[in-house]
């Protein structure tokens, strides 16, 4: 057992670490929680004292709240469904025997490592330009008039371009995890006789379900965040506003310091929401 | 996991496997293609797949028109500094957590954990402000100092996981020798954390390359790395697509061959351990 010495120094190692993230974590916290309850405009009169809970109501109740509160869940839901679903398939087909999985496993990654500027600029031109992009001309090909992407559909191609960037990250979390399933069990069931669709009932989908619920934890936090995507496509119009693009054309573009704020205390609140659950999963991980 | 497959399903597995995982890079190839084009080129209908010539004007144009090597230096210093500084850091934490722990090591663990969902934009604020007041914006410092500290939960769990696998019998064996706290770490421990160590840094090099809220906010000129390099091509003049593809393909290709070496670290990473 560690002695008293070793304690001692143990702590003494641990500390730059943790008064760092404490710092990181409560100088900002308590800047926010100040500004909210405050009227604060940098570039119209500076800070005008305390306003209570002002900011807090006016967020909830301006007009482009719940637009982007929408926007927010259909962006955060349309990705997840499309990157577990597709993640999943994925996942099973990469563990089938064939040629050249590696090769394969590498070219299903590798957008995962694009950065979001990059990703996003590539598909808004290369892709979804309306007269130079690759889908117009696919559509024109086929005889279809080609579609404004980013105007006219400007969710759903939001949706895509992110989903393209975080289906490697689910596949291949699904796919380290189906590796561990036990493959005799399968093959008993194969020999039998379960039909396909029975052996991914009640074998596989069980046996993934933690990782699924580790995939939808990390990335909802991570999807709530999202912001470059937005910033060099729509920048935030045609329906794209984000909840957590709002609050930052508050703080930044319209510096409405104090609004923003308030809305800053909320997105922390809703991301807190979601961290309770990954945390429980990840601390009994802990435990064994 | 090989499983005996008759040849004929092995065939459909290959064929359709690379299909997707081809249909999946696509996106990537045909940028790296057409930054090999004329902007003529680049726009031609019906769009040109192989028969075009090759050219590296593009790479040209675009190293000389905007500093490419500016933005490219500030990305390494970047993603680079607030790596080693995060081990610098992360390495006695984690060593201690791992090795000498205590009833609330789980606790702080989770806590380190939490404050990397803190939402970036609900602090933005606050640190765009303290950034204006210690003069830290658009500077490398305050960037190198920001990517740290937004990783550093990553980097501490993830050696935290890697130290766990350390048997702890070792460290026994080499205290009963009579081995001090200093030997124990620079003649035992080191050796045996240099794999963990290095997947850490690769991972967290490749997260702060990318990182892509904090540098579109903090910076303007002077320490603007290459996420932001790309962002100014978002409101572009005139014919752009092969500039844009060579200026993009500069600025993943880097991190495109690290990251294929670190798929397996970046599960373990990205799930703080829960799925291995």
């Amino acid at each position: 057992m560690a002695t008293k010495a070793s304690r001692s120094a143990a702590r003494l190692m641990m500390a730059p670490a943790v008064i760092l993230l404490l710092g990181w974590m409560l100088v900002p916290l308590i800047m926010t929680l100040w500004f909210s309850f405050r009227t604060y405009l940098p570039l119209r009169g500076g800070d005008q004292g305390w306003t209570g809970f002002d900011n807090y109501v006016r967020f909830v109740s301006s007009s482009a709240f719940w637009p982007a509160v929408q926007t927010t869940l259909v962006i955060v839901l349309g990705v997840l469904v499309i990157t577990v679903c597709l993640g999943i398939l994925l996942a099973i087909l990469l563990d089938q025997p064939m040629w050249g999985q590696g090769v394969v496993r590498i070219l299903v990654i590798a957008p995962f490592f694009v950065m979001p500027t990059v990703s996003a600029l590539v598909w808004k031109n290369m892709f979804m330009d309306p007269v130079n992009g690759l889908l117009a001309h696919l559509w024109r090909f086929f005889g279809a008039d080609p579609i404004s992407w980013l105007s006219d559909a400007s969710l759903q191609s939001i949706i895509m371009i992110v989903s393209w960037q975080w289906l490697p990250f689910a596949t291949l979390i699904l796919l380290t995890a189906i590796q561990s399933l036990d493959s005799e069990q399968l093959e008993a069931a194969e020999m039998d006789g379960a039909p396909v669709l029975k052996r991914f009932a009640y074998i596989v989908l069980p046996h993934l379900s933690r990782a699924i619920t580790i995939v939808i934890l990390i990335q909802t936090i991570f999807l709530l965040a999202i912001f470059a995507e937005i910033f060099v496509t729509t920048g935030g119009a045609f329906g794209t506003r984000t909840l957590s693009y709002l609050i930052f054309q508050r703080v930044l573009e319209s510096q409405n310091v104090g609004l923003g704020s308030a809305g800053g205390v909320y997105a922390i609140i809703l991301a807190n929401i979601v961290a309770i659950f990954l945390m429980r999963i990840v601390g009994k991980n802990l435990d064994n | 996991m090989a499983r005996a497959v008759t040849p004929r399903r092995k065939l459909i597995n290959t064929g359709l496997a690379w299909a997707i995982g081809l249909l999946i890079f696509f996106p990537i190839l045909w940028t790296i293609l057409t930054s090999f084009k004329t902007e003529a080129q680049a726009i031609a209908s019906p769009p040109l797949f192989l028969g075009f010539d090759w050219t590296l004007e593009n790479y040209g144009v675009v190293m000389e028109r905007s500093n490419y090597a500016r933005f490219l230096m500030n990305s390494i210093i970047i993603a680079g500094g607030s790596t080693v500084l995060g081990l610098i850091v992360a390495v006695p934490a984690a060593w201690s957590m791992a090795f000498v722990p205590s009833r609330r090591t789980k606790d702080i663990l989770l806590w380190m954990l939490s404050t990397k969902m803190l939402p970036a934009v609900g602090v933005l604020y606050p640190i765009y402000l303290l950034f204006i007041q210690l003069g830290l914006l658009d500077s490398r410092a305050g960037l190198v100092i920001v990517m740290m500290l937004i990783n550093l939960p990553i980097i501490v769990w993830m050696l935290y996981t890697y130290f766990r696998e350390i048997p702890v019998e070792i460290l026994e064996a080499a205290r009963m020798d009579g081995a001090t706290l200093k030997e124990e770490v620079l003649y035992i421990l080191t050796p045996m954390a240099v794999p963990g160590i290095a997947s850490t840094m690769l991972l967290n090099f490749i997260l702060a390359w990318n990182e892509a809220f904090w540098t579109l906010n903090l910076t303007a000129v002077d320490a603007a790395p290459l996420t932001a390099f790309i962002a100014s091509y978002s409101s572009p003049e005139g014919l752009f697509f092969a500039k844009l593809s060579a200026a993009s393909t500069m600025a993943i290709a880097p991190i495109l061959i690290l990251g294929w070496f670190s798929q397996k670290q970046l599960v373990r990473g990205l799930t703080f351990g829960a799925v291995k």
